[in-house]
């Protein structure tokens, strides 16, 4: 075992001494390092990595992206991508009493094909694409049991039909002649599930297997998941960057950063008592959004006639004649929703996905034009204006005083303007400013968004995507809005860079007259960020209250199912698991 | 593993573990880097597209300099000698008394008649050395019909005696001269056909962007029945009509409009889907929430990011160009002689009789139109590599 | 599926509307008609002009009508009576000429078709699979040549090649012995020993681009996560990559033949007009120069409806590949 890097030396805390002999790994990972030969340099993705796994127990490996952890897991197997390269290390499987070195196998050996599948079983992340999408369900998964279990072609269909009956999808006998487009993110995810455990591995690697989907669903997946390890007795190894998930279902958790696991012990240790720095990094961004708004500024509201007000406000897709004269299927993205915001508020609109809640955003600018329903804007008091009756011209005044933040901050920024061609755009377009007013503009607004003035003439491509948000902040700033409708604002960016974007919000919040309507699919993020949270659901708001009572005692059953899947980031506290489900 | 905790020692690593193989620099440099700076830094690493790139600016340069370049007029025949084979150039000359001296030449000729069939075929003699010299005087010209001259490149210095670096056809003209000047007529061709796509597929593909409904299905069924019509035999058909009343000019902007009509549809595709998917872009709408109009959305946001790739799908268009027309003009249905193409060259070379006897009339115009279009074919897949330098 | 099949269909009469407005354009572009050149040539070879008659050929053909009324007489004889008009040159129905012709094109597409395919597949999963070895760079280099050398310049190369070297004459589709000779086994094998230069020459461009574009596809599904599901399921390397991204990769290649086929049709035009095959081509040219403009026009306008059969055969195909677009 070669250290690859000079960067510090693992020191455990009670070398292998300490080690429980009674136990007995089903897999270790000893020293394993593995590089990426790339064309200007060599990446070492995996740096003297070692941590073992028991049947029965779930270890979690956590770190945010680009950390190694996927690449770790598929080393287990021995699939990594072509200029990855496992350089040193064992990977000691041991299944039946005798002990394997995955590492020393010849590639593509039988012993090799053998173990993927039949010893360790893998889902993973993209629900979408990590099955085939020209073959059946039932097809790709018989195709495992013939290969591993030497089953005729009946057996490993009835065999296949029990599995989805296991896995919880309803009515397995139709289901399994389907394809994966016919099946939501949640089925496909069990029917991924289903196919991982059909030769009753010893091992599941679950690489991010809840990422892309909705919270509920996550429940519903990560539940599934710990009931069939408990019931077969399976090691578990749960890829993540959600503390929250790894409280509701770790055992043991390793915290990987830059290649190499900072910190490992059971969870109860990682959340109350972590060691290294970076560890509690990572959960003080967590656990902070967790608790609410900290700085909550219960400011008194003196104006009762708010800022805004949706009224009834619809849109209906499709519906029109279709070619053969039949009616297509017309879809209410968005039905009925009425809210007000108050000047110097933060609304928060939650939901799951296809619930409507970006849809409204863009229903507020007309940026996608409302089928129905009232949209009234007070600038000033007394003043009224009907935003569905504006002419081009007045709703670009509009537009200038309500602001739009995208959620992806590469695709939002032009790529082949500057920094300073970026935010100055808005101002440029209004006119009636000279060069000179317009470059202390921009180098004041950057100042505020906390990025250096001296960065105005780079490129987008010379920015993070943390940077990159705060210039689409610049760019929304620029005209001193009213209010700022925040789409998603922080959901492409990791943990503790959103939280800093949060802060940033907040922060220009208070040296601003303005109000955000800040639309989230994440229920922590939107506790720390709001006033009041109205929560959609399939186009309807179904409940509109204060943060706080929405977050601890919700009174619709759908808002007490959301609520309850959100994972809580305290292993003491679990919450998940045992959550409350609503039938819809 | 139950009890056991570990931790690596406290200290924060700034970036992922990394050996570099090569130096990075410039970092400062990339990130005040435009779009055409990417582009190119990202085209110039492409060696071969570079390469191709010089090799078509040379044709373009042959093809300004043809009357200079040249060594005699394109149409002048000399019936002594037809299908006389290309002769090569040698450099020193013995004279008779041993001594070896600079003086660059080619071989005359030497006529055998084959007794069986009567049929003169020319030979390089040994014996014969007709001294050739550069930048000598020859057939007077007008430059770009504006300079006197008479100096070309290479030529005879007794211009009455025969040099023939690439052959002759069947009236004894210079394949050489003939050669170059068609290198003007077929790369030309490529250039305005293509600069007619454009303006086709733009203003019809902005008229189906601009007017929608019907106006943009009626302008896609009709991209797609002329997609699916064959080429040639539509390109035949309507090169068939031209009148042979009509003087080489005509022919030759009427072969480009017909060479265009069929190849904007592409094009037009091309630019249309590109377009709507640039307008539901987050930095377009991103764009119109900050106030643009319209006209500003699409020249100062849309366009930018449109140009690089247009410019790749229009190079990649002129090898079709060069090839359809040299295809018509193969045919005898295109540009028809005096104007000399490589086309009208290759009708020359069009029964398997005449190639073998004189293969040096397919493999030279041949090889011009392959390695013009291989140039275009590579350039222009540089070119659309690194149009978005952007993509990861 | 047979909604689906009947979408197409119908999606088609547009199309072939637009191609017969094409044709009949052809038809139509020549100056003046081929009376007014037959007048011409008779008076000038000192015949008599017979005014009457010459009004009467103009009515049967209707030269004076308006120009819709003859597009209208043009295409309801083709599609109620399969008449395309009168060859003048040949003095014969239209109909009578192009079948045999179009028979010919026709065999040669399919046959050039299969030698596309059988060429590019393996050649395009191999470069995809294998990329950057030392194979994948000289297939790509051969097919960069492959696209860059026209049809008629490799068949005139290939010609000389065979004539100087091999001492044969290439050209036709069968030797002369054969011509006329009903079919048998040796008119076969005569006719496949043939065969294979057109084939060759017409497919080589087009194999080129599939190669190229089955490679990208083939490429960028290689890296698709339902490849590492596969290869997590512990199956052998070669049926992870033949059974899924082949599988997937192939729709574009299936679909190519909306646009290989014009392009094969339109290679065979030219190439059977160097090496003399008994294809539409070379009746079609000389149909043109002539002004013979019904036999020219009815070549193209079947031409094109060839190349829509294709098409909808493709779609179908597609369709029984993939069941996303089944389902759409």
């Amino acid at each position: 075992m070669t250290e690859v890097s000079a960067v510090g030396e693992i020191t455990r805390v009670g070398e292998t001494a300490q080690r429980p002999a009674s136990s007995d790994p089903v897999l270790s990972v000893e020293g394993l390092s593995l590089d990426f030969l790339l064309r200007r340099h060599i990446l070492h993705a995996v740096r003297n990595v070692s941590f073992t796994l028991e049947r029965g127990k779930t270890l979690c490996l956590v770190g945010e992206s680009g950390s190694g952890k996927s690449v770790t897991a598929r080393a287990l197997m021995r699939i990594v991508d072509k200029p990855g390269k496992i350089t040193g290390g064992k990977v000691v499987l041991n299944t039946d009493g005798n002990p394997v070195d995955v590492t020393a196998l010849p590639d593509g050996s039988k012993e090799i094909l053998k173990l993927r599948g039949g010893k360790i079983g893998l889902i993973f992340q993209e629900p979408m694409s990590s099955l085939s999408p020209v073959h059946t369900i039932g097809s790709q998964i018989i195709e495992v049991l013939r290969l591993h279990r030497a089953m005729s072609k009946k057996e490993a269909r009835a065999e296949t039909i029990e599995l989805l009956r296991q896995v919880e999808i309803s009515n397995p006998e139709e289901m399994i002649d389907r394809y994966t487009f016919e099946f939501s993110g949640g089925m496909r995810q069990r029917a991924m599930i289903a196919m991982a455990l059909a030769c009753d591995p010893d091992i599941l690697i679950a690489d991010e297997p809840t990422t892309a989907l909705d919270v509920t669903t996550q429940a519903d997946i990560l539940g599934l998941i710990k009931r069939l390890q408990t019931s077969r007795g399976m090691a578990l190894l749960l890829i993540t960057h959600d503390l929250g998930v790894v409280a509701e279902v770790a055992d043991e958790v390793a915290v990987m950063r830059y290649g190499r696991i900072v910190e490992m012990g059971d969870v109860d240790t990682i959340f109350h008592a972590p060691q290294h720095p970076y560890t509690k990094r990572l959960l003080a961004s967590t656990v902070k959004l967790e608790k609410g708004r900290a700085a909550s500024q219960s400011r008194p509201r003196a104006e009762t006639v708010p800022i805004l007000s949706v009224r009834d406000v619809t849109k209906v897709y499709g519906g029109a004649k279709e070619w053969f004269g039949k009616a297509a299927f017309a879809l209410k993205a968005v039905d009925s929703v009425s809210f007000d915001l108050h000047a110097g508020e933060n609304l928060g609109i939650v939901g799951e996905s296809g619930s409507g809640k970006t849809t409204l955003g863009r229903l507020i600018l007309r940026v996608t034009e409302p089928s129905e329903g009232a949209i009234i804007y007070r600038p000033e008091r007394g003043e009224e204006v009907d935003v569905r009756a504006l002419s081009k011209d007045k709703l670009r005044d509009f537009h200038r005083q309500v602001r739009l933040v995208f959620q992806d901050p590469f695709a939002s920024l032009n790529p082949r303007m500057t920094v300073k061609q970026v935010i100055a755009d808005p101002l440029v377009v209004s006119g009636g400013m000279t060069g000179k007013a317009i470059e202390e503009k921009v180098a004041h607004l950057l100042e505020l968004v906390g990025l250096d003035p001296l960065a105005m003439e780079r490129y987008p491509h010379a920015f993070s995507g943390g940077q990159r948000q705060r210039i689409g902040i610049a760019r929304a700033l620029a005209l001193d809005p009213k209010i700022i409708i925040a789409d998603e604002a922080t959901s492409a960016l990791d943990g503790s860079i959103r939280s800093q974007i949060l802060d940033l919000l907040l922060d220009i919040q208070r040296q601003l007259d303005l109000s955000y309507i800040f639309i989230s699919h994440d229920i922590s993020t939107v506790r720390y960020f709001c006033d009041r949270v109205a929560v959609m659901h399939k186009g309807k708001i179904v409940e509109l209250d204060t943060a706080e009572k929405i977050c601890t005692t919700p009174e619709e059953a759908y808002t007490k199912s959301l609520i309850s899947a959100v994972p809580s980031p305290d292993p003491r506290n679990k919450r998940m698991l045992h959550r409350h489900r609503f039938q819809a | 593993m139950t009890a056991m905790h570990s931790t690596a020692q406290f200290h924060d690593e700034a970036g992922p573990a990394v050996t570099p193989l090569k130096p990075t620099g410039g970092r400062e440099e990339i990130a005040v880097a435009g779009q055409w700076t990417l582009i190119w830094h990202k085209f110039a690493r492409n060696k071969l597209a570079v390469f191709s790139a010089a090799i078509i600016v040379l044709l373009y340069l042959i093809a300004a300099f043809a009357e200079f370049l040249a060594p005699g007029d394109p149409s002048a025949s000399r019936p002594q000698y037809t299908y006389a084979p290309p002769q090569p150039i040698g450099w020193f000359v013995e004279s008779e008394d041993g001594e070896r001296r600079f003086q660059p030449h080619v071989k005359g000729y030497t006529v055998e008649v084959d007794p069986a069939s009567y049929r003169r075929t020319f030979v390089p003699d040994d014996e014969q050395i007709v001294p050739i010299g550069f930048f000598v005087e020859g057939t007077p010209y007008r430059l770009w019909g504006l300079f006197e001259m008479n100096t070309h490149l290479i030529g005879a210095l007794d211009p009455t005696q025969p040099m023939y670096l690439l052959g002759t056809d069947r009236l004894g003209r210079d394949l050489l001269s003939r050669l170059i000047y068609g290198t003007r007529v077929s790369m030309s061709i490529g250039l305005v056909g293509v600069a007619m796509s454009l303006v086709l597929g733009i203003v019809l593909g902005s008229l189906s962007g601009y007017y929608g409904g019907w106006v943009d299905t009626s302008i896609q069924r009709l991209i797609e029945v002329v997609s699916a019509m064959p080429t040639i035999p539509l390109w035949l058909g309507l090169a068939a009509a031209i009148p042979l009343t009509w003087s080489p000019l005509q022919v030759y902007f009427i072969i480009t409009l017909i060479v265009s009509l069929l190849g904007w549809t592409g094009l037009a595709r091309e630019v249309r889907g590109r377009f709507f998917a640039l307008k539901t872009e987050d930095f377009v709408t991103a764009a119109r929430l900050d106030g643009s109009r319209e006209r500003r959305l699409i020249f100062r946001h849309i366009l930018p990011s449109l140009t690089s790739h247009i410019l790749a799908v229009v190079t990649l268009a002129i090898p079709t160009m060069i090839i359809a027309e040299t295809a018509l003009s193969f045919l005898g249905i295109g540009l028809k002689p005096p104007v000399v193409s490589w086309g009208v060259l290759l009708q020359d070379a069009q029964n398997i009789r005449t190639v073998s006897s004189a293969p040096w009339l397919l493999a030279w115009p041949a090889g011009a139109v392959v390695i013009a279009v291989l140039s275009f074919n590579f350039f222009g897949d540089g070119l659309r590599d690194a149009a978005d330098p952007y993509e990861s | 599926m047979i909604r689906y099949i009947f979408k197409r269909l119908v999606y088609m009469i547009p199309t072939l509307f637009g191609m017969s407005l094409i044709a009949f354009l052809i038809i139509q572009l020549p100056p003046g008609d081929y009376l007014t050149s037959m007048i011409a040539s008779m008076t000038q070879s000192g015949q008599n002009v017979d005014p009457r008659q010459i009004a009467l050929l103009r009515e049967i053909y209707g030269f004076d009508d308006p120009i819709h009324v003859q597009y209208w007489k043009w295409i309801t004889g083709i599609v109620t009576r399969g008449d395309f008009g009168h060859s003048f040159e040949w003095n014969r129905p239209v109909s009578d000429l192009i079948w045999d012709r179009m028979g010919g094109t026709l065999t040669l597409s399919i046959a050039s078709l299969l030698f596309v395919w059988a060429v590019s597949i393996p050649i395009g999963i191999y470069s995809a699979v294998r990329r950057h070895s030392i194979s994948d760079h000289v297939f790509t280099f051969f097919g960069f040549l492959g696209l860059a050398i026209p049809n008629f310049i490799l068949a005139l190369t290939l010609m000389y090649v065979s004539y100087r070297f091999l001492g044969q004459s290439v050209g036709g589709l069968y030797s002369p012995e054969y011509v006329g000779a009903p079919m048998s086994w040796g008119k076969l094998l005569d006719f496949l020993a043939h065969l294979w230069i057109p084939v060759i020459v017409i497919g080589t461009a087009g194999t080129a681009k599939l190669i190229r574009i089955l490679r990208a596809n083939l490429t960028d599904e290689l890296h698709k996560p339902y490849v590492v599901t596969a290869r997590a399921k512990g199956l052998p390397e070669y049926k992870v990559v033949l059974k899924y991204p082949v599988r997937i990769a192939l729709n574009p290649v299936v679909s190519a033949i909306g646009w290989v086929l014009p392009e094969l049709v339109s290679g065979i035009t030219i190439t059977a007009i160097v090496l003399n095959l008994p294809t539409a081509g070379p009746l079609l040219l000389r149909a043109l120069i002539s002004q013979d403009m019904y036999l020219a026009g009815s070549f193209i306008l079947l031409m094109g409806v060839l190349t829509l059969v294709g098409m909808l055969i493709s779609d179908i195909l597609l369709a029984l590949l993939d069941p996303r677009i089944r389902f759409r």
